[in-house]
């Protein structure tokens, strides 16, 4: 075994050694503590992904000295190691990006808590990345949910009390229509282990005893998920959580947390149930349908919206539309498109909430749009960051939003169902026009020039670069990623699709 | 006139002085908190008020028909939902195999090696403890970050990390007892009683967990509630003779990081194939079965500190 084997089993251990001994040390500690952690694991999961890429295929890791069935196991490919190289690049400049704000809004002596919370949000979203067994997949939605819960009410506020407590009831009861499933799963089969699971199911499909249970089951989990990851009819805690959250949270949570539970959701749909037994029944013209309705009501929703931070909120509730449609899609290619949409969409929503952050403080926190007048010249890299932003959600070439767009369009294309094609690429055509009506409406007005006696008046401040070099950093670095997977997308892509079909 | 009002007065206080401190002298600490903190009823009832005018103004669905149409919406759909997933978990129920038949998907080879091997492979006479300590000691590592981190979540909502001054503290201490009044002799003599008792029984459910039905979990929510019992009957000042907030920071620190360090080196020689050179021990014996009892340990004082931990801070704000 190559000792570049143990990255996952590091990341995830140290990971949450560092949640642990944060809780003791002072706050600033705490924070070099967590910003070197996350750094580690980015740098070992390139680690990992170059040394999959070179030998392919996964393997397994033993979690202790018994073997898969009775013991825990985790399991890692190219895919999981991409994965945990972007969800790691995109925690690190969030907090970076954010780390000004949050000293402003959330009390001192609470810092080292939100540290704890980030580290053991990390290591649980690397669990739920690296992991092959679906109750090891429970334990650590818990940790991220609570995780989740903590980081939106760490400012505290009546609105973000109140978000928390919504975003507590909605995803409560995603876990428990999860667990209620995985227990369900285990009736059935008698294994918690993906593959033996896997096998039994195909058994139980085919001798057709417990076909109806396994359906039923099968629909808890997904909805489960679905809930958790802000499926269209279940957004309602969304715009609440993300809009009014210090916003390093709002994009964390954005970015990486429902993410995660939209990647459980592929493995369980690859590695528990099996993908041809998925595509067989109705659950993904279900997923297709509510997608669908997703892209539409969520961009709609944003456009009527006149807060630039619940904008951006609801415009997630639109790009995970996209992704699930990709899943209804039930075609390999749409399953691609979709994992690319997630990396896609985390890079750049994450980047959105934090310029947006930026172009606020030059409107005197003002999130109101007729204040934003202007204020991309007094904030010039926040309002970079949103423009690029911007252009990538809505799709132009060179950034990564084209690119997830075109393969979305070309995986609808190649169906074989016209039912699907058409309503797949109305609903893409028109819900790109939305989101450039939304978006291109907000750079235009971030760049329409204020009187100067107006801002004096209104004692906005001008930001420079030089006042502000590690938010200019991390927006730098932000663009440079949402270019990386936009024009160098090919490799990307190929390491998607062996990944996938390493899944089967 | 006055002037011997004033010395009246004098006197009065002089002897009423004497008398209280008698009184105070004869019976310790009973006395000293009488019911001296009264509420402002009417700012609260004033408070009251405002909350639900506001409440009528937002929510007026004389005038405001949208939200009245949503409020009745909301309601059916919200009972439809429910029903719907009454019924679909109903006849799921009537689908699921029969409970305890031995034909079952759920016996096969992985619980038949768990109770044929279980002693073998853990050492642990108590199959379960095995299972979770050992077996999948992963599940149960992240089960006690999951109680972690409830606790971080918690400390984020109720912790009151205002400074405060030395009245403030005898203010809240008067409203404490007016609230809840402590200091009550029947509930004192008693805790003195239980509360060892308790304790042993818990440190035993937890030294036992691999032997007998307990473990880590069960014994560190005995000790808990014997902690909150003990507080209840003395109030914060003694317990803070033994356990403040800094106890309970570095307890469930060494306590987390004596598990997350003993479990990585084990899995680490786990995936690695290698001994790893930790006795098993005679079945049985107190000592024995390698790692379980240490962990049960750690588990125990996480659980035990997280219980305490949550009951102070809903009572106070912090510790």
């Amino acid at each position: 075994m190559a000792f570049v084997q143990n990255v996952p089993f590091f990341s995830i251990i140290l990971s949450m050694f560092s949640g642990i001994i944060s809780s003791v040390l002072p706050e600033k500690q705490a924070k070099w503590l967590n910003t070197a952690v996350i750094t580690l694991v980015g740098a070992m999961s390139a680690w990992l992904l170059s040394y999959m890429l070179k030998v392919g295929g996964s393997y397994t890791f033993m979690m202790g000295h018994f073997p898969a069935p009775w013991g825990n196991e985790i399991r890692a490919g190219a895919l999981e190691a991409l994965m945990a190289l972007i969800f790691s690049i995109i925690m690190l400049l969030s907090l970076l990006g954010g780390r000004k704000k949050l000293k402003d809004e959330v009390e001192i002596t609470k810092h080292n808590i939100y540290y704890i919370l980030t580290d053991l949000l990390l290591s649980s979203l690397l669990a739920l990345i690296y992991t092959n067994d679906l109750f090891t997949a429970y334990v650590f939605v818990e940790i991220n949910t609570i995780a989740a819960c903590g980081l939106i009410m760490i400012r505290q506020n009546g609105r973000t009390i109140v978000a928390a407590v919504r975003y507590m009831i909605m995803s409560l009861l995603g876990s428990g229509l999860l667990l209620m499933g995985i227990c369900m799963l285990y009736d059935l089969t008698g294994h918690l282990l993906m593959s033996n699971i896997q096998e039994s199911v195909q058994q139980i499909m085919q001798e057709s005893s417990y076909q109806v249970p396994m359906m039923i089951t099968i629909g808890l989990i997904t909805v489960g998920l679905s809930i958790k990851s802000a499926l269209f009819p279940f957004h309602a805690w969304l715009p609440d959580a993300y809009g009014y959250s210090t916003v390093s949270s709002a994009a964390m949570l954005s970015s990486l947390v429902s993410k995660g539970y939209i990647f459980l959701l592929i493995k369980i749909f690859y590695r528990v149930i099996g993908i041809h037994i998925i595509r067989g029944s109705h659950i993904l013209n279900v997923l297709f349908v509510f997608g669908l309705c997703a892209m539409i009501f969520g961009s709609v929703n944003a456009i009527w919206e006149n807060d630039i931070r619940r904008m951006i909120s609801f415009s997630s509730v639109a790009q995970i539309g996209y992704i699930y449609m990709g899943f209804g899609l039930g075609t390999e290619a749409g399953m691609v498109a979709s994992v690319f949409h997630i990396l896609m969409h985390a890079a750049t929503k994450s980047m959105l909430f934090i310029s947006a952050i930026g172009l606020t403080d030059a409107s005197n926190g003002s999130r109101h749009f007729s204040e934003l007048t202007g204020s991309g010249y007094r904030n010039k890299i926040a309002g970079v960051g949103f423009t690029v932003g911007s252009l990538s959600m809505v799709g132009i070439p060179c950034f990564a939003g084209f690119v997830s767009k075109i393969l979305f369009a070309q995986a609808a294309v190649a169906h074989n169902a016209p039912v699907k094609i058409f309503p797949t690429v109305i609903v893409l055509a028109i819900s790109t026009i939305l989101n450039a009506v939304y978006f291109l409406k907000t750079v235009i007005r971030i760049y329409v020039p204020e009187k100067r006696a107006y801002e004096k008046k209104q004692g906005y401040l001008s930001f420079r670069l030089s006042e502000q070099k590690m938010y200019g950093i991390t927006i730098i670095c932000f663009i440079l990623l949402n270019l990386v997977l936009g024009m160098m997308s090919q490799p990307i892509v190929h390491i998607i699709e062996i990944g996938l079909q390493n899944f089967s | 006139m006055k002037g011997t009002d004033n010395r009246c007065g004098g006197i009065k206080a002089f002897w009423r002085a004497v008398w209280e401190k008698d009184e105070s002298d004869s019976q310790p600490e009973i006395l000293k908190l009488e019911r001296e903190y009264i509420p402002d009823e009417h700012a609260i009832l004033k408070h009251r008020r405002d909350h639900d005018r506001m409440i009528e103004k937002t929510y007026d669905i004389e005038h405001n028909r949208i939200y009245g149409f949503f409020r009745r919406f909301y309601r059916v759909a919200g009972l439809l939902c429910a029903m719907a997933l009454i019924l679909i978990l109903l006849v799921q129920v009537s689908y699921l195999p029969p409970v305890g038949n031995s034909h079952n998907p759920g016996s096969n080879e992985v619980a038949a090696k768990y109770i044929e091997d279980g002693l073998q492979d853990t050492g642990a006479v108590n199959i379960v403890t095995g299972m979770i300590l050992d077996y999948r000691a992963f599940d149960t590592f992240g089960e006690s970050n999951v109680l972690f981190i409830a606790t971080c979540t918690v400390l984020i909502l109720l912790r009151n990390d205002k400074k405060k001054g030395k009245d403030s503290a005898e203010e809240e201490e008067k409203r404490d007892s007016y609230y809840e009044p402590k200091n009550d002799v029947i509930l004192q003599t008693i805790t003195g009683v239980l509360v060892p008792i308790i304790f042993i029984f818990g440190i035993y459910v937890i030294l036992n967990g691999h032997l007998s039905p307990g473990g880590g979990f069960s014994g560190g929510a005995i000790i808990g509630a014997g902690l909150i019992l003990y507080l209840n009957a003395f109030g914060f000042k003694k317990t803070e003779r033994f356990f403040t907030e800094k106890t309970y920071k570095w307890v469930s620190f060494s306590a987390l990081t004596f598990y997350c360090l003993a479990k990585s080196y084990s899995f680490y020689t786990g995936a690695h194939h290698l001994e790893s050179g930790i006795p098993l021990g005679k079945a049985g014996a107190i000592i024995s079965s390698g790692l379980i009892l240490p962990l049960n340990i750690c588990v125990g004082m996480v659980v035990a500190c997280t219980m305490y931990a949550f009951f102070a801070l809903f009572r106070k704000g912090g510790f």
